[in-house]
């Protein structure tokens, strides 16, 4: 099978889960990787580290300020001179909106966040979870070609070979520059971080981190801000946890909502669908809608004061207890024991 | 300024949801606005409010799939359509981008279409981008901060990085994050309002068009396989006696 992979990347970046696609499309014959931007040539090196038997480079002055709509031309035209049979792409934000658009240049269908791949005769049945993976689904598509997005860490991320080589491939971008319809005005960074979606372990906070009964807040503040306040010490429990463990720092909605934290950080059916090898909930009680985004970790341990909790019910490990106590007490016994 | 928002009606985020007897079901959970779509009314109403003109809302659905729409008018949009037709039921996305854009069309003069970032039981997030390239219109997707001037329109979108600001000019379709501000209440008046308008109902032929040949199927929906856990509970005499041997049963995991 003839597959394609693009890589996501801004400004020469690469998203990990660019490399998990990358295998996918591997398993399944010759792969090549589609590399577009700004003078991005030395990503071909690790692409064909990471497996790629071939490279497909469109590096243009246009394309130095990502916009889907030259990227998924870019892809398109490609793709019409060449017919593969399968584009995969990261299920990240630009690999979503190029796979969208792409699959409407060329008549074809867009199958999103898949979780697991099958070749069934010569075509591709996907399975891929909705309802924020209550239910899962088959898909599949009955034109070429077959365009995937693989969700994060759901395929294992290739074994990089040093010093394999291959063939750069180079196109020209054929487009008039009248088809890029917006403008770029600049960049701001975000908190940094462990990103969630990539995240090997997540430490969560819930509602129950505001309740720290010993803590007196400053007098000149007023109820809700007395709260946040709270919340906010607690949260930095959750954080020098996740630091020493080298996590991502999740929470619940009803903790975004109250304000505690930013909504970059939520974990649930509207927020992030994560599936970590580890993640620690700490004071989340476990309602649907969060257990929805996370109820596919390998291992969860939860700790929280009600012992009817319902996130008791997917954990492996449970602490009934004061998170207040519990958590610095592990973060240290994690510090002493990792030797940090 | 002539305004759309998409919306979509699904079971509320905390349904049970789950597949028996051939047929997805969520049980007695009421059906809602998809969650994300409350921020595409509260964008929409927002510019009217600044810019002056109309907000229409555009939902596809069934004949009788009406509560998003009230939802929406309830909030403060002037009308709404539903696109319903037999023919549409189990549409992929690239077909409802079409029948979106060819009513977005229809409706006419249109500047700016807003969509929320994905409906909650399909998950998909492509059809602002793909109703978009429909149309031929910049797609301005996962906006946090919206302000349109004139005939030019910029958002600060969320990426991975953190965010990136793009500008375009008119029309163009815009979909919304959660940064962008909880969703206003439907008001007394509004759900009075709501309740007594009259919703029209296009269909295909309404549209001018065909439906538009699916090229996905869907041959087997499962419920997840059950997580066979028993959660073993960690006690202690103390915090730190709790914490060493949580420690311990964690590393034996190997997952760090």
């Amino acid at each position: 099978m003839k597959t394609w992979v693009y890589i996501d990347h801004l400004k020469g970046q690469v998203l990990p889960s660019s490399w998990e696609a990358l295998g996918v499309a591997k398993s399944f014959g010759s792969a090549s990787a589609l590399i577009f931007g700004e003078n991005v040539q030395e990503l071909a090196n690790a692409a064909f580290e990471f497996g790629a038997d071939e490279v497909l480079l469109v590096d243009d002055p246009k394309l130095g300020d990502y916009r889907a709509e030259p990227y998924a031309t870019c892809l398109s035209n490609l793709a019409k001179n060449e017919s593969p049979e399968a584009i995969f792409l990261p299920t990240t934000t630009r690999g979503r909106e190029i796979a969208a658009m792409a699959a409407i240049d060329l008549k074809t269908g867009v199958m999103v966040d898949v979780i697991a791949i099958d070749l069934q005769g010569d075509r591709l049945v996907v399975t891929r979870p909705i309802y924020a993976g209550k239910l899962l689904t088959k898909e599949t598509c009955s034109t070429t070609p077959a365009i995937v997005t693989l969700r994060g860490r759901a395929f294992p991320k290739p074994t990089p070979q040093p010093g394999k080589t291959g063939s750069v491939k180079k196109s020209s971008l054929s487009l008039d520059p009248a088809e890029i319809k917006s403008e770029v005005k600049g960049y701001s960074k975000g908190e940094g971080g462990v990103s969630l979606i990539d995240a090997g372990i997540i430490v969560s906070g819930g509602r129950g981190v505001s309740n720290n009964p010993n803590l007196t807040p400053p007098a000149e503040l007023d109820e809700k801000q007395a709260e946040i306040w709270r919340a906010q010490q607690g949260f930095e429990l959750v954080v020098n946890l996740a630091s020493v463990l080298g996590a991502a720092v999740g929470a619940s909605r009803a903790a975004v909502d109250a304000g505690y934290i930013p909504y970059a950080h939520q974990v649930g059916q509207t927020g992030k669908v994560v599936s970590p090898d580890l993640y620690i909930a700490n004071g989340i009680s476990g309602a649907i809608q969060h257990m929805a985004g996370m109820r596919t970790s390998k291992v969860i341990v939860a700790i929280n004061k009600d012992p009817d909790a319902p996130i008791f019910k997917i954990a492996r490990y449970g602490v009934v207890g004061d998170l207040f106590q519990i958590l610095p007490a592990l973060t240290n016994a994690f510090k002493e024991r990792l030797g940090k | 300024m002539k305004i759309v928002a998409c919306i979509k009606q699904v079971p509320d985020s905390a349904a049970k949801v789950v597949f028996e007897d051939g047929r997805v079901s969520w049980g007695d959970a009421p059906l809602v606005i998809n969650p994300w779509d409350e921020y595409s009314v509260e964008a929409a109403l927002q510019a009217k409010e600044t810019h002056g003109g109309t907000v229409t809302v555009i939902s596809l659905g069934g004949e009788n799939d009406k509560e998003a729409i009230k939802h929406a008018l309830a909030m403060g949009a002037d009308d709404a359509i539903l696109i319903s037709d037999p023919a549409l039921r189990g549409l992929d996305t690239q077909s409802i981008a079409r029948v979106l854009a060819t009513a977005i069309q229809k409706v006419g003069e249109v500047d700016l279409a807003f969509f929320g970032r994905q409906a909650i039981d399909s998950d998909s997030g492509v059809t602002a981008s793909q109703t978009a390239r429909v149309l031929g219109w910049p797609a301005l997707t996962l906006a946090a901060v919206v302000s349109v001037e004139g005939n030019s329109i910029n958002v600060e979108r969320s990426i991975e990085e953190g965010r990136q600001s793009v500008s375009a000019n008119l029309p163009a379709v815009v979909s919304l994050v959660k940064d962008f501000g909880e969703p206003r209440y439907p008001s007394f008046m509004g759900i009075r309002k709501a309740a007594r308008a009259e919703v029209p109902t296009w269909s295909l032929s309404d549209l001018g068009m065909e439906a538009p040949a699916s090229v996905i199927s869907w041959p087997e929906v499962m419920n997840p396989p059950s997580r066979e856990v028993v959660c073993e509970m960690i006690t202690g005499d103390s915090p730190e006696a709790i914490a060493s041997t949580l420690v311990e049963k964690i590393l034996s995991e190997k997952v760090i």
